[in-house]
């Protein structure tokens, strides 16, 4: 193991520092594994080496790291997202449990992966729609026709992102009127409209005040009762307070995983020490 | 970064004062520039605007009902154009039907669907050079392949034909413009719930890009309703005293296609052979067609903004 980590990094700096530490075994359930990973873009370069984790059920596992470091990489490649541009290339293995599914697989459709795998944006980016529209869009993505069964879904999934109380007297009002906040709730109750296995967050708070942050926050740890959530943020004390696991990465290598209060309390590399104590990033 | 100071506050004042020399300077050639540029605009805009004038004083008198529903005449008095403005009418019809569908469809594959490589690459920069190709130059391909290579004739099919490969570069390109102004963020978010690549098309990347192929295709049009040299290549008459038959009948299957093999002539060719005559009272329906023409196009243009304005509107609810 030792060998092929070695030949991986082989950054003039890292040779001085200890190699990347493995994820422990995890005794609760998990919803997704990522098997020896790697990911690379057209021009070639190896954005993401050899990653393994564990995405465990109904958690928050939040991924850290300066930037460029590849968690949006990653995050992105949850939902095969990099398939929109050509020339992407994906190795190793996305297990998507319990049926134990390889998302990149050679049979594994990007689409089909993608009605699975729900995303937020780092901006908030509704449609030109209505409100009730935008978070309707993912069911008529699936064929669904039937308003009662719409409405009904649209109602719930607005319930669920905190922002009912707001949408309720203007579902059909453009959602362009909302401040920006709101509208990326709205995009977190578009992504869990459909019911997805896996909720990912891409940065869902650097596009917005403190306190639209605090409530997208509370919402995420709210939703980890019923949706597994996969955040990417640059914001460590976020990771702090809303992650049951923190996933640290650093020049496209998973440094150290763990539970959140140990890596933020007890980091074991340095690298992760340093990072969270502010020493660079 | 530091700034290094090497303790002499001269040195700075001096600084100073050059910026502010050079603020000042850039200034006044602001002021060159925007002098020259607003005479330039009120120059032509007068020389167009009198242009204008001047074809409504002699026209605007001579356009009344009888003009728009006579046949041409060789009595200038008698003269009217009714054969031209349904000949124009009927060749946009052929040439819209034509034209949008295949720039619209032609653009939309090439943003979204052809690969990125040497051949999309090279058909871009063709598209792109197509547009600049003089007008008779289409006029005499419809000529060589239409007219005579398909024995087509001298039809409203041929010339809305020749006027739709004429506008087609304009529709593509209007169509690429609009897709790829769509925010990269709306199409993925699209993709990020699920949707395919019919679904992105059809329910996000058409609608928001609507208003401007739409423009795209009546900028178009308004340019093939002026165009006059691929049509008089093609061989259209200049004296056509019958309307092709109607379009829709009474009688079953109510629509027919027959006018499309009719002879024709359209508004500038008419303009054209009045201006070439001697007399001056024809000179006087030349001026009253042209207003005619205007009118055309300025309503089409005007159909455009409006179409733009709406559907702006429309999209932001």
């Amino acid at each position: 193991m030792m060998d092929t980590m070695t030949q991986d990094h082989a950054q003039p700096k890292a040779a001085a520092l200890p190699p990347a530490i493995k994820p422990a075994p995890e005794t609760e359930p998990l919803r997704a594994r990522i098997e020896d990973f790697s990911f690379f873009y057209a021009d070639g370069t190896k954005a993401i080496k050899h990653v393994d984790m564990p995405i465990l059920d109904r958690k928050v596992t939040a991924i850290i790291g300066p930037s460029g470091c590849g968690k949006s990489t990653l995050l992105r490649s949850l939902n095969r997202m990099h398939d929109l541009y050509p020339g992407n290339r994906y190795e190793g293995k996305i297990i998507l449990e319990p049926e134990g599914d390889n998302l990149i697989g050679p049979h594994s459709d990007p689409v089909l992966v993608r009605l699975r795998v729900g995303m937020v944006f780092q901006k908030p980016n509704p449609f030109p729609k209505t409100i009730y529209e935008n978070v309707a869009a993912g069911l008529r993505v699936r064929g669904i026709r039937n308003k009662a069964v719409i409405d009904e879904a649209v109602e719930g999934a607005l319930r669920r992102a905190a922002i009912w109380d707001e949408a309720k007297d203007r579902l059909h009002k453009s959602a362009y009127d909302m401040s920006g906040g709101q509208q990326q709730r709205l995009c977190i109750a578009r992504a869990l409209a459909p019911n997805p296995e896996i909720l990912l967050l891409d940065e869902p708070t650097s596009a917005l005040d403190p306190i639209a942050t605090a409530k997208v926050e509370d919402l995420v740890r709210e939703l980890s009762n019923s949706v597994t959530v996969v955040i990417v943020t640059h914001n460590m004390q976020q990771a702090a307070r809303i992650s049951h696991r923190t996933a640290f990465m650093y020049l496209g290598e998973l440094i150290e995983f763990g539970e959140t209060s140990q890596i933020f309390t007890n980091p074991r590399h340095p690298r992760t020490e340093n990072y969270i104590t502010g020493r660079y990033g | 970064m530091s700034v290094t100071t090497n303790g002499a506050l001269s040195t700075a004042v001096r600084t100073d004062q050059r910026a502010i020399d050079a603020v000042m300077k850039a200034k006044r050639r602001d002021l060159w520039v925007a002098g020259a540029g607003m005479f330039v605009m009120v120059v032509s805009m007068a020389l167009l605007l009198s242009l204008i004038a001047d074809l409504m004083i002699r026209g605007l008198p001579r356009i009344d009902l009888d003009f728009l529903s006579n046949f041409p005449s060789r009595r200038a008095e008698r003269a009217g154009i009714l054969s031209a403005w349904v000949g124009t009418l009927l060749v946009m019809l052929v040439t819209a039907f034509l034209a949008v569908p295949i720039g619209v469809g032609a653009g939309l594959y090439l943003e979204e669907y052809a690969r990125k490589g040497w051949v999309s690459n090279f058909i871009e920069v063709n598209v792109s050079n197509l547009a600049g190709v003089p007008s008779i130059i289409y006029g005499l391909l419809a000529l060589g392949l239409f007219v005579y290579g398909l024995s087509l004739g001298k039809t409203i099919l041929v010339a809305g034909m020749t006027l739709a490969l004429l506008i087609l570069p304009i529709v593509i390109v209007a169509t690429r413009e609009a897709v790829r102004s769509i925010p990269k963020i709306i199409k993925e978010g699209a993709y990020g719930l699920g949707a395919d690549q019919w679904q992105v098309m059809w329910q996000y990347i058409i609608p928001a890009a609507r208003p401007g192929i739409l423009t795209g295709a009546i900028v178009g049009l308004s340019r093939a309703i002026g165009e006059t040299a691929p049509i008089i290549t093609i061989g259209a008459l200049t004296f056509i005293a019958f309307l092709p038959p109607s379009p829709v009948s009474g009688d079953f299957p109510f629509i027919s296609f027959a006018w499309l093999n009719e002879g024709f002539t359209v508004l500038p060719i008419q303009m054209f052979n009045w201006v070439s005559r001697p007399q001056a009272d024809f000179h006087v329906n030349a001026a009253a067609t042209g207003v005619v023409l205007l009118a055309l196009t300025f309503a089409l243009n005007g159909i455009a903004i409006w179409i733009r304005y709406r559907l702006r509107k429309a999209h932001r609810n």
